[in-house]
């Protein structure tokens, strides 16, 4: 996938928008700080959120962390291949690895969300605290 | 932050670093199940110079230490070691701690980073009556662990004393790397594995971590950090101060009884409580247990059994060689035997454990 078609949250989610759809899954900055992944919680479909709501578990044996739902919407589809293999999250993250899908209600939230380059600059940001 | 002497091989070796009992030591270098498979297959080679060494020297040190343990001290020889508790007057833990007989009248006493400070102020109160010196001297020494199946060839190529005579538990002296150290086969991983105590400038310590992680690679060794120390003990059912045993526990409900000698010579502190919780018998116990469900059962998760809630989580963490979701707890006597199941609370869910045999991993000798 072509992270410059990306969006990407603080919490290190990125988002694909298409169709009114919104695909999310953690950057590699996410999946590396997390380590190996050994569990994905997935929420079940239907579930309705709102904007920074947790949506998902991530276990890794060091540590859980949250995925957040980026906008406010409905769960449509999660990526089911991740009960099995979780630890496609560190493997590809931006492909295999997603975690769900969600409807997008309100369009504007995704203004709130940065764009690669953006995102670079945050990453860059967080490494020279 | 404090540092080890050892601080700069980490950033060497490109370890995450993070602040642990106000120490920046390293989490993981290459990954926490990579090493911690290495100490189960291979080996690991660990900085834990946070570790504290309090010395008793004087003609009452062998009274001083036992009357502060639930061990029986009167029953090592130079050269030997044994596992005890630090104990309050109910006989739950200050700490736990290693008791190593350096000769008569003198013994070192390895300690949590944790607890250094408490420890000593502990110690110094209650042996103040016994003709003996009581020395922190934590800051003064290193400590270098290496762990697992290729330890003793690997720590051999380092040092003149020889190993394979060496028994578990034992530990002698000598030069380590033209160091003078002590030399201990002990750990906290459940595997073979050396303890190395040593004194010496920073650059020498660096060194010494440096040569041994680049010696070990010839045997697929490899530094390994704190959360693969975590997960390793844990596997192997070793207590965490903090977690599984802490000044609100007894020794017998944390289920380590053989460290606990009633009738030991010297009288000691705990000793009265627990000889009574004895004759008593205990309500809770520590257990092992294993997720039936989905899910980590971490520190701190509560507990229900039977629909009541029952304290939480001790310790628990996915266990990366049995690949398995494991933990400890301290459930109520009736409902801790093998087999019994409860719930823990993991966030908005409610998953099923169930008490299984300990240690989870057993290494073969």
């Amino acid at each position: 996938m072509a992270k410059e078609n990306l969006l990407y949250s603080k919490e290190h989610e990125w988002v694909l928008s298409a169709g009114g759809t919104a695909t999310v899954g953690v950057t590699d900055y996410a999946q590396h700080e997390l380590g190996d992944v050994v569990f994905v919680d997935l929420p079940a479909a239907g579930k309705e959120l709102k904007k920074g709501d947790p949506a998902a578990n991530i276990e890794s044996v060091k540590a859980v962390s949250d995925v957040y739902a980026p906008v406010t919407g409905k769960i449509t589809a999660v990526n089911a291949k991740l009960g099995a293999n979780p630890e496609l999250v560190n493997q590809d993250p931006f492909g295999e690895g997603w975690i769900f899908k969600m409807s997008i209600t309100q369009a504007s939230e995704l203004d709130e969300l940065m764009d690669l380059k953006k995102y670079e600059e945050y990453l860059k940001g967080i490494a020279g605290e | 932050m404090k540092k080890t002497k050892i601080n700069e091989a980490h950033y060497i070796l490109k370890g995450k670093m993070v602040e642990f009992c106000g120490w920046d030591l390293p989490v993981q270098y290459s990954g926490l199940n990579t090493e911690h498979m290495a100490v189960r297959t291979t080996g690991g080679i660990f900085d834990v110079s946070h570790m504290g060494e309090v010395w008793f020297r004087g003609r009452e040190a062998l009274k001083a230490v036992q009357h502060i343990i639930s061990n029986d001290a009167a029953k090592l020889q130079p050269g030997r070691i044994q596992y005890a508790g630090l104990l309050t007057e109910s006989g739950c833990f200050v700490d736990d701690l290693l008791v190593y007989m350096m000769k008569e009248n003198e013994y070192l006493l390895v300690v949590n980073a944790a607890n250094i400070d408490k420890d000593f102020q502990w110690i110094k109160k209650h042996t103040a009556r016994f003709d003996v010196q009581v020395e922190n001297r934590s800051e003064e020494y290193s400590q270098i662990a290496v762990q697992g199946p290729i330890a003793e060839k690997l720590v051999q190529e380092f040092t003149d004393i020889d190993l394979k005579p060496m028994g578990y538990y034992h530990f002698a002296q000598g030069r380590v790397q033209d160091i003078d150290a002590i030399l201990s086969r002990t750990g906290y991983t459940g595997e073979d594995g050396f303890e190395i105590y040593f004194k010496s400038d920073a650059a020498a310590a660096s060194k010494l971590f440096l040569d041994l992680a680049d010696k070990g690679a010839k045997y697929d060794a490899l530094p390994a950090g704190l959360g693969a120390r975590d997960t390793l003990r844990l596997e192997a059912k070793m207590a965490l101060y903090g977690n599984d045993i802490d000044d609100s526990h007894t020794v017998l409900e944390a289920d380590l009884g053989w460290i606990l000698k009633l009738k030991k010579e010297e009288p000691f502190i705990g000793q009265e409580a627990l000889a009574r919780q004895k004759e008593a018998g205990i309500r809770r116990k520590l257990v092992g247990f294993e997720l039936v469900d989905k899910g980590i059962a971490r520190h701190g998760y509560p507990i229900t059994v039977q629909g009541r809630g029952f304290a939480a989580v001790t310790s628990g963490t996915f266990a990366p060689f049995l690949k398995r979701s494991i933990g400890l707890a301290y459930l109520p006597l009736e409902n801790a035997a093998v087999g019994s199941e409860f719930q823990i609370g993991i966030r908005e869910k409610t998953v099923t454990a169930k008490v299984v045999e300990t240690p989870f991993y057993k290494r073969n000798k």
